[in-house]
């Protein structure tokens, strides 16, 4: 904004808060990454500094790796964030492509109603869920959350595409109506394939979520072959009044490490979403 | 003469295209509905049959596993003189309104500062965020590790500054673990709404600014009367986005505390899971679940309204 403040000042009014704020964010993981490379003797001894790994070490990853279901945890969150994702952007789509383009008599009930059910919180559903999703037979298997993640998802992409589709300019689309499209042509031909920046923001977003999911995950989920990473690490690795805390720090580390990277790939995207309003926090 | 049969070929023309099935496919409102169908189906299906399940749910007494009967609002009026239950209200308010507060003044702070020109900005922005888009439950874990009764590295830090050895006991003293899992939530949504309001603060043009100083505004007096007006709508939908979903919080509670100890830091929806999956109770636990309802329905009309995008 304004420069040419001398060094002191620029010090007190850049670098100290931006280090302050940076160091408390960062920290966390800073701790993960330590406390998951000590041995246990390092681990469980206040005799030792804390903050520096003194004898690194592997094995917490590797018995992480090969003594409890973490890889197949990582692979079931993975396909559940994929399938829920599609499923999501196609019904988002569906709903907001005639919500941003077309007139008719109950649209803007319909986008107050996306909307209102987008603000939601799971909490408030999850008791009568559960026993839907019960009844329905699909307890402990995947599709119990691939179909209840869409929930959230759908409005969420819908609000988020909606917003994105009303800055794309018109005059391709009534070009193409003009020589004699459809509307379905006309959308999917011309439309869509201009909104890519849009579907990337509301992937990401979307994907992000249901890694994150806990909820919905903890109550369908209860079979360790089904389990996703943050229900595994909860369940799994926390057994009774025991804490494995090398394996636990690795297991959130490597559970964080795939969000963080798809994250850093589309960052710029991820930030035009969130100022779009459009994000639950 | 001319123009009216141009006009007749025009209707004519389109009572074609309207009685084709490919032109009454095209018609928008056809055209619109047909669409929307799936998508709506299928939030009316997950969406709204569980919500009106639940309401019914909530007015029985339903064990799980068994068939439910018909209590009215039994479920209600236990709830209304069961003194745990205007403790987890009172939490949730409590909660609520500190992280917040916390996150809003934070947050704000976060964007002035970093609203100024600086090497590797992007890098900095990006790694702010981290503690936002990592799954939570994840990121908890560390905290109850950084906070742990007998190796926490936060009181290796303390009793390194003087305070007495053991250090204080994060979560088994009631008022330290509401603190902490206060001071936890806003960790993970200050970046959130600091990101946020950065990119609102970009938005206000910089003569705005000039024009103040010429005027002879003190930098308060800018920040005041020109930053804080124009940032107030971003302020607003930023605050009852994160009021919403901080108010029905779970998952950092469920897995730092528990509730506890002695139900301290329980709130609305893990008190509601204890009932609900922990005892079996549906119908007690939908209507500790229904009680958030009216709280929420109120900001999720204000935001719904206040974003608007008809």
């Amino acid at each position: 904004m304004v420069t040419g403040y001398g060094p002191a000042e620029r010090l007190v009014r850049l670098w100290l808060p931006v280090g302050f704020f940076l160091v408390v964010a960062l920290f966390p993981f800073y701790w993960m990454a330590v406390t998951s490379l000590k041995p246990n003797a390092e681990l469980y001894n206040k005799n030792i500094m804390p903050l520096v790994v003194h004898h690194p070490t592997l094995k917490h990853y590797i018995d992480l790796l090969t003594q409890t279901s973490f890889l197949t945890w990582t692979w079931n969150t993975m396909l559940v964030a994929v399938v829920s994702t599609a499923i999501s952007l196609v019904l988002g789509v569906m709903l907001a492509y005639p919500l941003a383009r077309m007139r008719f008599a109950g649209a803007g009930l319909i986008a107050m109603t996306v909307a209102a059910i987008y603000l939601v919180p799971q909490p408030l559903l999850f008791i009568p869920l559960a026993d839907v999703i019960n009844r329905l037979g699909l307890g402990n298997t995947l599709s119990a959350v691939i179909l209840t993640y869409p929930t959230m998802l759908v409005p969420f992409c819908a609000w988020l595409l909606l917003g994105y589709f009303k800055t794309v300019p018109m005059e391709l689309e009534e070009a193409a109506r003009i020589d004699g499209a459809s509307r379905l042509q006309t959308m999917r031909r011309i439309f869509l394939p201009l909104c890519t920046p849009g579907f990337i923001s509301a992937g990401i977003f979307a994907f992000t979520l249901s890694q994150n999911e806990f909820l919905y995950a903890l109550i369908f989920l209860t079979k360790s072959s089904v389990r996703t990473v943050p229900v595994g690490v909860i369940a799994e690795l926390i057994r009774g009044d025991v804490f494995y805390w090398g394996q636990l720090m690795a297991g959130a580390l490597l559970g964080s490490i795939p969000v963080a990277i798809i994250y850093s790939f589309f960052v710029e995207h991820y930030v035009a979403g969130l100022t779009s309003g459009s994000v639950k926090g | 003469m001319t123009i009216r049969s141009e006009a007749l070929v025009g209707v004519a023309r389109r009572r074609h295209r309207a009685t084709s099935l490919g032109g009454w496919l095209d018609r928008q409102s056809v055209f619109s509905w047909l669409m929307m169908a799936p998508p709506l189906l299928f939030l009316a299906a997950l969406v709204g049959y569980p919500f009106v399940y639940g309401i019914l749910l909530s007015l029985q007494d339903r064990p799980v596993a068994h068939a439910g009967t018909f209590v009215g609002l039994k479920n209600f009026v236990t709830n209304f003189n069961d003194p745990i239950f205007w403790k987890v209200t009172a939490n949730t308010f409590i909660y609520t309104a500190a992280a917040t507060v916390l996150k809003m003044v934070g947050g704000l702070a976060l964007a002035l500062a970093m609203n100024q020109q600086f090497p590797l900005k992007n890098l900095v922005r990006a790694l702010m965020l981290l503690p936002f888009i990592v799954p939570t439950v994840l990121s908890t874990v560390a905290w109850m590790w950084i906070l742990d009764p007998a190796f926490s590295v936060l009181n290796w830090f303390l009793i390194a500054l003087g305070v007495p050895k053991p250090g204080p006991s994060w979560l088994g003293n009631p008022v330290l673990a509401m603190l902490s899992i206060i001071v936890i939530n806003t960790w993970r949504g200050l970046p959130f709404y600091g990101i946020t309001l950065l990119a609102g603060l970009q938005t206000v043009p910089p003569e705005l600014y000039e024009a103040a100083t010429i005027d002879g505004a003190s930098a308060w007096q800018r920040f005041r009367f020109v930053t804080l007006p124009l940032l107030q709508p971003i302020i607003l939908i930023v605050t009852l986005f994160s009021v919403i979903f901080t108010f029905a919080d779970f998952q950092l509670v469920y897995v730092l505390t528990h509730g506890g100890p002695q139900n301290a830091t329980q709130l609305f929806a893990t008190y509601a899971f204890d009932i609900a999956m922990g005892a079996g109770q549906l119908g007690y636990g939908a209507s500790v679940a229904l009680a958030m309802f009216p709280a929420l329905a109120l900001l999720i009309v204000a935001l719904t309204i206040y974003l608007r995008r008809g």
